[in-house]
């Protein structure tokens, strides 16, 4: 059984009573739920922060009236406008696939959130492939985005699609191979055994091995998952100056919601891996602060990351499109490729 | 290839120093002001609503006369010669009750072309600009302070006088 499975069978003895299949059938529900209910919290409080980050940074103040203290409520309020709006679709769309994008979009991201370790015990599947499931089903986005795009029957949104597709392949190459350097150094796609790898202080921490190329491969993975998650500089597909939304343009009310959440829920997951890759997981940075929770180590340092992604996104301008590939094609994969064989060849060594 | 080598040592600097801007700048205390609560004092020139003190008004329809755009309506019902309405604050005798005093903001067009023909200085602009309404007729600024009866009471005897004057009296 999963660790997810024996820590509620834990909890709740009644499980071990039970069939297999109805276990792990009810745990599966279970984790689902709670990852929903996360995804959903975390979307409202990272738009919040977004928010509150960009005005800030602009010297605004952002939100200030609803729910009190510094318009806390604010996104909650949002969301339920969001909920509460007409349920648009333009006449000439392809109903059908513009229906399905949005519950692509945000399937694929549920389902990438199934494998992520949270803590030792809070893992809703703990695969022997979990990095390659998480990228291979986090790519279907790209898809979602391009029906939603092809399907709108808008320029600015088949605009958008296209950019989205050639972008987020390409740039799925120097995710791979900066991914692949912990994955050769720890000899194991599971994620929960990527993260072990690392136990230990700060020191053991893959970012900070290997003579800093383990800080290479972790920048590389940074800025390219920007990239996969379409942040500034790298948001061609949803340019605002240029594609009046994007891919999502003829989206309005609760489809438009989904593809927000998915958005926001998309940060958070590649903060994640690169949390539990390269930043040691639920693991605290030294092994006195162990009394506080795994769970509170994972999230904290994913909070950190969706923040540097909103501090570029409020510092950055948007790059062009040849800039764009030229980052990608000739700066992040060769280097990846160069820090992989270095790292590669030490291990040998 | 140095070349090459340079851009990407630049990118990674001035991305650097820009972040480094933008922090500083997150800790900046912020330029709102919460506008309803917090509201800036204004310049001492600025032509805002206006505001009569009726009580050194004199009725001398100054005012009414120079308003470019009619917005300033008065009528006045002279007094007996028996009675005495005071004096304003300069010590001029004040001759003329007051029937109508309305100043419709929706037309004024903030010239303040009013404010200095004034004898008494009695119709001026006062800092406060934030009087929306939802009907326009909210924005009719009614300054006559006269009871309802007095008011009434002064029409009946205008109009007994104009009456005396239409009859000629009656020889007797």
């Amino acid at each position: 059984m999963d660790p997810f499975g024996r820590f509620l069978a834990d909890l709740i003895p009644l499980f071990n009573d039970m069939p297999a299949w109805l276990a792990i059938t009810i745990t599966g529900l279970i984790a689902g739920t709670l990852l929903l209910v996360f995804m959903a919290v975390f979307a409202l409080f990272a738009v919040y922060l977004e928010r509150k980050v960009s005005a800030h940074m602009q010297d605004r103040l952002g939100p200030m009236e609803v729910g009190g203290w510094h318009g806390w409520a604010q996104t909650i309020a949002d969301a339920v406008k969001l909920l509460a709006k007409e349920d648009l679709i333009p006449k000439n769309v392809d109903r059908i696939l513009f229906k399905a994008a949005p519950m692509l979009v945000f399937g694929a991201t549920t389902a990438a959130f199934g494998a992520l370790p949270f803590s030792a015990d809070l893992i809703p599947a703990d695969m022997n492939i979990g990095l390659l499931y998480i990228l291979a089903v986090s790519s279907l986005v790209v898809i979602g985005i391009l029906m939603a795009g092809w399907s709108s029957n808008n320029k600015w949104s088949l605009y958008g699609a296209m950019r989205a597709a050639a972008q987020i392949v390409s740039y799925e190459i120097p995710i791979a191979l900066s991914l692949l350097v912990a994955v050769v150094i720890v000899g194991s796609l599971n994620m929960s055994d990527l993260v072990r790898f690392q136990d230990g202080t700060i020191f053991d921490w893959i970012f900070l091995k290997y003579y800093g190329l383990g800080f290479i491969a972790f920048i590389i993975y940074f800025v390219a998952s920007l990239a996969e998650v379409n942040r500034t500089p790298f948001d061609l597909p949803e340019a605002e100056s240029e594609l009046v939304a994007g891919f999502h343009t003829e989206y309005s009310g609760m489809r438009f919601a989904m593809f927000f959440l998915a958005e926001y829920a998309n940060m958070f997951l590649v903060a994640a891996i690169a949390t539990s890759v390269f930043l040691g997981g639920w693991l605290p940075p030294f092994p006195v602060l162990d009394f506080i929770p795994g769970a509170v180590w994972f999230v904290g340092k994913s909070l950190f990351l969706v923040f540097i992604q909103m501090w570029l996104r409020w510092t950055l301008p948007r790059l062009r499109v040849d800039q764009l590939m030229y980052t990608c094609w000739k700066v992040l994969t060769p280097f990846s490729f160069a820090v992989l064989m270095i790292v590669a060849t030490l291990i040998i060594i | 290839m140095a070349q090459y080598f340079r851009n990407i040592y630049e990118t990674i600097a001035t991305v650097l120093i820009g972040m480094g801007v933008t922090f500083r700048h997150l800790f900046t205390k912020s330029v709102t002001l919460q506008y309803p609560r917090e509201q800036r004092e204004l310049p001492s020139g600025t032509r805002q609503k206006l505001f009569v003190n009726i009580d050194d008004c004199i009725g001398c329809l100054q005012c009414e006369k120079a308003c470019p755009v009619s917005c300033i309506t008065i009528e006045t019902i002279k007094a007996e010669k028996d009675e005495d309405l005071g004096e304003t604050s300069n010590g001029k005798k004040k001759r003329m009750y007051l029937t109508r005093f309305d100043i419709d903001m929706a037309k004024c067009c903030y010239c303040a072309d009013c404010v200095f023909p004034c004898p008494t200085e009695c119709i001026y602009m006062v800092p406060e600009f934030d009087f929306a309404t939802y009907d326009r007729n909210d924005l009719v600024f009614r300054f006559s302070n006269l009871s309802d009866e007095k008011h009434k009471e002064l029409i009946e005897r205008e109009k007994a006088k104009e009456a005396a004057k239409q009859q000629p009296p009656e020889a007797n």
